[in-house]
């Protein structure tokens, strides 16, 4: 089981807490101007790494805030967790991770 | 108007009778019961504003700032949800409260809401009353880690609950109403084994 580290709750279990998937995609510009390929791209489209991964979660049964976590897919290891009004953490270093 | 206050019956009025007959004696006691029809406010407001300083005033209490604070003054608690959450527990009327609440912050960006209903209070009290809790809560309730005027929301049995220590055995669970039951329920089953006495003395 993972342990994420809510930023406003500190350490709780995973049990706690709802995946949101891949952080950081933008809502189109002009959604009417995509294509239906485009727009199934933002949709339904995800980068799938083995490595660093940006993903949001939310602390459903506790603050029921959302914030993002930066894990490694293949190890489990949580590398950063930051939120919103917070700098995304630069890919390779684990500067404003706390776990 | 009729009162329909008459009428109302509570989470767990069913239950009333099984708290009783299987509170559990001896060494490792712990019993269950309702506190009943609770007044409950939830509060959304920037901490920082004029308006949360509103709400504190006539609170007679700061909104605190940290996960697991509960800022208490005379009937009033006030318990920490979120950054800009709270959960306002009271034995005054929701009818006095609440519109004492929304008039101190008025066309401020704030809500204030009666929220008496969504919950009940369900009170586990006794010697073995951690062990019991800590069967079905992730959370770690060691006195180390947790105590008396510590409140969060976490989980029990796997469904979501505001647990709030009040007391070295004493503990409040808010279960939403319609969990009541089931959460009452794996309680009163989580409690029965502690009628027995182990040689360990059964101690954490
Ligand atoms: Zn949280």
């Amino acid at each position: 089981m993972l342990q994420l580290n809510c930023p406003w709750c500190g350490p709780r279990d995973e049990t706690e807490y709802h995946y949101g998937g891949q952080a950081h995609v933008p809502y189109p510009e002009d959604p009417s101007a995509l294509s239906d390929a485009e727009w199934a791209e933002y949709l339904f489209v995800r980068d799938n790494p083995r490595g660093p991964y940006a993903e949001r979660w939310s602390h459903s049964t506790g603050c029921r805030r959302w914030f993002n976590v930066v894990r490694d897919t293949a190890s489990y290891e949580v590398l950063a967790v930051y939120t919103h009004a917070d700098p995304r953490p630069v890919p390779g270093s684990t500067a404003g991770g706390s776990r | 108007m009729a009162d329909l206050t008459m009428a109302r019956r509570s989470p767990l009025a069913g239950l009333a009778r099984e708290f009783m007959e299987k509170a559990v004696t001896g060494r490792r006691h712990v019993r269950l019961s309702e506190w009943r029809f609770t007044t409950m406010v939830s509060l959304r407001v920037d901490p920082g504003t004029d308006a949360a300083a509103a709400l504190a005033q006539v609170l007679g209490t700061a909104l605190p700032r940290v996960v697991g604070e509960v800022s208490s003054r005379g009937q009033h608690h006030v318990i920490w949800q979120g950054p800009d959450e709270w959960l306002v527990v009271s034995e005054e009327s929701p009818d006095t409260l609440v519109p004492a609440l929304a008039a101190s912050v008025l066309d401020a960006h704030a809500a204030v809401v009666d929220v008496s209903a969504n919950r009940t209070v369900l009170e586990v009290q006794g010697a073995a009353a951690r062990a019991v809790l800590q069967k079905g809560c992730p959370l770690d309730l060691h006195p180390r880690a947790f105590g008396p005027g510590k409140a969060v929301t976490t989980t029990l049995a796997r469904v979501p609950v505001l647990l709030w220590q009040v007391g070295p055995h004493g503990y409040r669970l808010l279960p939403r109403s319609s969990f009541a039951d089931y959460v009452a329920r794996w309680l009163l089953d989580a409690t029965e084994e502690f009628a027995s006495d182990f040689a360990d003395d059964g101690t954490l």
